[in-house]
């Protein structure tokens, strides 16, 4: 298969970016999107190796293309591309890294951008600061025992559907998708399936109040927005997390804000 | 026996050899734990665990990642379970069982001292994660659920969906979340380290990279902890991450920390067949796969032709005429043998010509009895998000047809050599986790990797550090301005402008994905002395052309991906060539370490007790020469040593 690419080159935070196009051919259906973009970077390397080009100023057109990625397996959350208007690109349940070239058509141009997000700026071409996400669940997004001097693990029962309701929350990989995908760069779905998740179990339900208040405040302060209900973070987180986790975290943060 | 290689295993029965220790290890009081820096590099299990319970203790910790955060790391990958010996199915399990387990799985060459403590913390690690709100997978009845996994007869493994990894990562990190908040511990993101720096022999501080702007930076403290995982990626298609790298042990190993077992490395029976020379890594289907799935080859040379003509399916294929080859070589234990084993029977299978698809290198996972007789609902609740994996990747419905799979590079057994303090060669100087060498002997069992990480950074490294500190509590902070430090990032600047200086025709991934060839051929599942005096050869000679030949663009001071794999990879290719040495200098088939020569006459591993009961210990010598190797000798005083049996 032979492609176009369109692809958000900048050089680092404070200088203002732009698309480049580049030509790609002789790629296999069964190509990761991942792979397809290492392939592409052999190519600009390669190009850049003949010292003459280099010497001649082609040097930057030459640069790979600098993206996040480590796993390629769709849970460490690292992959973050942008890919023909959606974030981790058009297939369903998935993060870039499990996109395939099978899902595109022969000779397709296709478009691949960072996160774009108030809350997430650029670092380099493809790679965005995800920074803030680590600040709110540093705010509260635990449980605060330390280790040692807990009881047997089967103290507490809990109930089936609780801890798969919970396990469904906790899922999320962080990749901030959702929060690319908000027209209002909100990380409500983000910060929800944290607060949901620990507030589901027993063990999280103790200090749920002062987690949910810790985290929405630190989630205010960085700056993202709010949310208008549009599900779009729905549609295209990879690990399919509900949006009743931000009803639950709505409920959680009224009680808290009732009893204050 | 190098006078540096003191095991200090407690003297006494095995059950109070922990217990004794803790008692006569000394403490650091509160008010001077304030006083005392820790450095810890990872955040995976064992980084980020140890990193959150020092900070809880009091330490000033530094915590730093490759990654963006510490969430990213290579444990979140780990899909189906930890074990514990927590007896809850009634099955008979005890922390004695466990250790035996463990012993027996990795085929007699790891430490009992070590492993019985393993076994008896893995208890206290399920209840913690509990209580850090883990979602385990549960009953109807709101009790724990265990299933089971390969060297092990009983259910110990306690699981989070296909995602267990994950959640006990999801769990250390939020304890380290919390000790940040609470300032004890200051996290230090997108950093590399690059070197360790000694004073007076005692291991002071890390020289990294700041991969955003490229700048080296110095930090230093009283006690430096490794927990950056193992070094498969030598291979270069492996299921580690694709920034998973050997780099930090091999700056210690070279600052004089002595590496173990080197070439004991993991193959897992059970990831998704390469597809092409393109192909950046490898996937892992959970082991947990393996308590439902049945692993099959056709019986007739016949079907396999027309499996791989595609003119048949799988499915296609009756009973009678499929071989379940591990439930026929092994009855007792069927498709739940150790890892080791069930890799050589597949790569047997396929070197015997019945791979089922178009390389020739793929067996077949089949759920269709466990569908049959649990319902479709049962499997997808088990395994659900592995199902949806498989077929993203191959575009092929597991649920139908049986998956593909074969062995690939997965773990490293071996690592920075430690004692029972975790503490390596180099005084103050600790590794945990991956890392180090220290409890799975020649083969690790399944869903322990992850009771590892945890139980060496919760539970053992924050009270045997305590030991070291105890002496420390005197000593000053340590001065980044010493000429130690000079000295050493000199030494990291000049080796990044030399892979600049280069300027040759060949990206880094060229002699990455040529050494990675190199060590599966002759340093992969299956060794022999003409093939490994080959790779040697093989590997200086592309050390040589890496060095002459790599090409480097960009710049030092910025972010540059293509500098950060050129260092990894310049290790890389030093670190193949000191597996080769151990694998050729060990005539003898153990575990993961099959030599050729060593074999029984149905195929299986044969070691040799007499002459290579030992963990074999290397000493770096410097620049082009031989490293030196030094052997800590095994002594088994309570499990009776005997041949793995696992057919009955």
């Amino acid at each position: 298969m032979d492609f176009i690419l369109k692809v958000w080159r900048q050089k680092s935070a404070r200088e203002k970016g732009s698309f480049e196009s580049y030509q790609i051919k002789d790629i296999s259906p069964d190509t990761s999107f991942l792979e397809m973009m290492d392939i592409l970077n052999d190519q600009l390397i390669r190009s850049g190796v003949d010292p003459v080009s280099v010497e001649k100023g082609c040097k930057g057109s030459s640069d790979p293309v600098a993206f996040d990625h480590d796993c390629r397996e769709g849970i460490c959350g690292m992959c973050s591309l942008y890919i023909n208007g959606r974030a981790h690109g058009p297939d369903d349940d998935i993060t870039t890294c499990q996109l395939h070239m099978r899902k595109f058509k022969d000779g397709e141009t296709i478009t691949i951008e960072p996160w774009r997000s108030a809350g997430m700026p650029v670092i380099k071409d493809l790679i965005v600061d995800r920074n803030a996400l680590d600040k709110i669940l540093q705010a509260g997004g635990y449980v605060s025992v330390n280790t040692g001097g807990v009881p047997d693990a089967n103290t507490i029962p809990v109930p089936r559907d609780q801890a798969e309701d919970s396990m469904d929350a906790a899922s999320c990989v962080g990749c901030g998708a959702c929060i690319a995908t908000c027209k209002n760069g909100s990380a409500m779905l983000f910060v929800s399936a944290r607060v949901s998740s620990l507030a589901l179990l027993p063990q999280g339900k103790i200090e749920a109040a002062r987690r949910v208040k810790a985290m929405v405040a630190k989630m205010d302060e960085l700056g993202f927005g709010a949310c208008t209900n549009t599900r779009a973070c729905e549609m295209e987180c990879p690990k399919s997390i509900s949006v009743t986790h931000i009803a639950r975290m709505n409920r959680e943060f009224l009680l808290a804000k009732l009893k204050d | 026996m190098s006078e540096k290689l003191n095991s200090k295993i407690p003297e006494g029965p095995l059950s109070e050899k922990w217990t004794k220790h803790k008692t006569q290890i000394r403490v650091v009081s509160p008010a001077n734990k304030l006083k005392l820096d820790i450095i810890v590099v990872g955040t995976g299990l064992g980084g980020a665990s140890a990193a959150a319970a020092l900070g809880e203790l009091g330490y000033n910790v530094k915590v730093f990642c490759i990654s963006d955060s510490p969430r990213r790391a290579h444990s979140i990958a780990a899909q189906g379970g930890i074990n514990a010996a927590k007896n809850y199915p009634n099955d008979n399990d005890s922390v004695y069982r466990l250790f035996y387990d463990t012993i027996k799985g990795g085929d007699y060459r790891s430490r009992e001292g070590n492993v019985y403590r393993l076994a008896e913390v893995s208890n206290n690690i399920i209840d913690l994660c509990v209580a850090q709100g883990v979602p385990f997978a549960r009953e109807y009845g709101g009790l724990l659920d265990n299933r089971s996994f390969g060297g092990s007869q009983v259910s110990r493994t306690f699981y989070a969906r296909g995602q267990t990894g994950q959640q006990l990562l999801l769990g250390a990190y939020a304890a380290l979340n919390r000790q940040i908040n609470l300032g004890s511990v200051q996290s230090y993101n997108r950093r590399e380290m690059l070197d360790v720096v000694l004073i007076d022999g005692e291991a002071k501080g890390i020289i990294v990279r700041n991969l955003v702007t490229g700048e080296i930076e110095r930090y230093g403290a009283h006690a430096v902890v490794i927990a950056t995982g193992g070094y498969g990626n030598v291979f270069f298609l492996s299921t580690n991450a694709m920034n998973s790298n050997g780099s930090s042990i091999w700056q210690c190993y070279k600052k004089g920390a002595f590496f173990g077992n080197p070439s004991f490395a993991q193959i897992h029976p059970t990831c998704i067949p390469v597809h092409g020379e393109q192909q950046s890594k490898l996937t892992l289907m959970s082991e947990s796969l393996r308590n439902d799935g049945r692993i099959w080859v056709p019986k007739r040379k016949e079907d396999v032709e027309k499996l791989r003509s595609k003119k048949i399916l799988a499915s296609q294929i009756p009973e009678e005429d499929r071989d379940y080859y591990l439930e026929r070589r092994y009855p007792a234990f069927g498709n739940l043998v150790p890892r080791d084993v069930a890799s050589r029977a597949a790569k047997e299978r396929c070197d015997a010509g019945y791979g089922v698809n178009e390389t020739g290198l793929a067996v077949f996972l089949d759920f269709k009895s466990s569908i049959a007789r649990l319902g479709k609902g049962v499997i997808e609740e088990r395994y659900g998000n592995l199902f949806q994996m498989y077929e993203k990747i191959t575009d092929v419905n597991p649920y139908e047809e049986p998956m593909m799979i074969y062995p690939a590079i997965h773990y490293t057994m071996g690592g920075l050599w430690v004692d029972y303090n975790l503490q390596t060669t180099i005084t103050g100087l600790y590794s945990i986790g991956e890392a180090n060498f220290s409890d799975h002997g020649g083969n690790r069992l399944g869903a322990s990797a992850l009771m590892q990480g945890l139980a060496d950074g919760y539970f053992i490294l924050p009270y045997t550090i305590g030991d070291y500190l105890a002496q420390k509590i005197q000593s000053p902070k340590t001065d980044i301005n010493h000429p130690a430090f000079d000295e050493a990032e000199k030494a990291v600047k000049e080796k990044i402008a030399k892979l600049f200086s280069v300027k040759g025709s060949n990206p880094v991934d060229y002699f990455h994905k040529k050494l990675g060839h190199i060590m599966w051929d002759y340093v992969g599942m299956a060794r022999d002395e003409i093939g490994l005096q080959g790779a040697i050869e093989k590997i200086a000679a592309l050390k040589e052309e890496f060095w002459k030949d790599v090409y480097v663009p960009g710049d030092a001071g910025e972010l540059n991906q293509e500098i950060e794999k050129a260092l990894r990879v310049a290790d890389f290719i030093e670190m193949g060539e000191l597996m080769a040495r151990d694998a050729l200098l060990r005539k003898e088939s153990c575990g993961g370490h099959f030599r050729e020569e060593m074999q029984t006459e149905d195929g299986e591993t044969k070691r040799d007790d007499e002459n290579f009961m030992y963990v074999s210990c290397w000493e770096y010598a410097g620049e082009n020469k031989t490293d030196i190797i030094h052997k800590e000798t095994l002594q088994y005083e309570f499990v009776k040593i005997a041949s793995r049996n696992y057919k009955d």
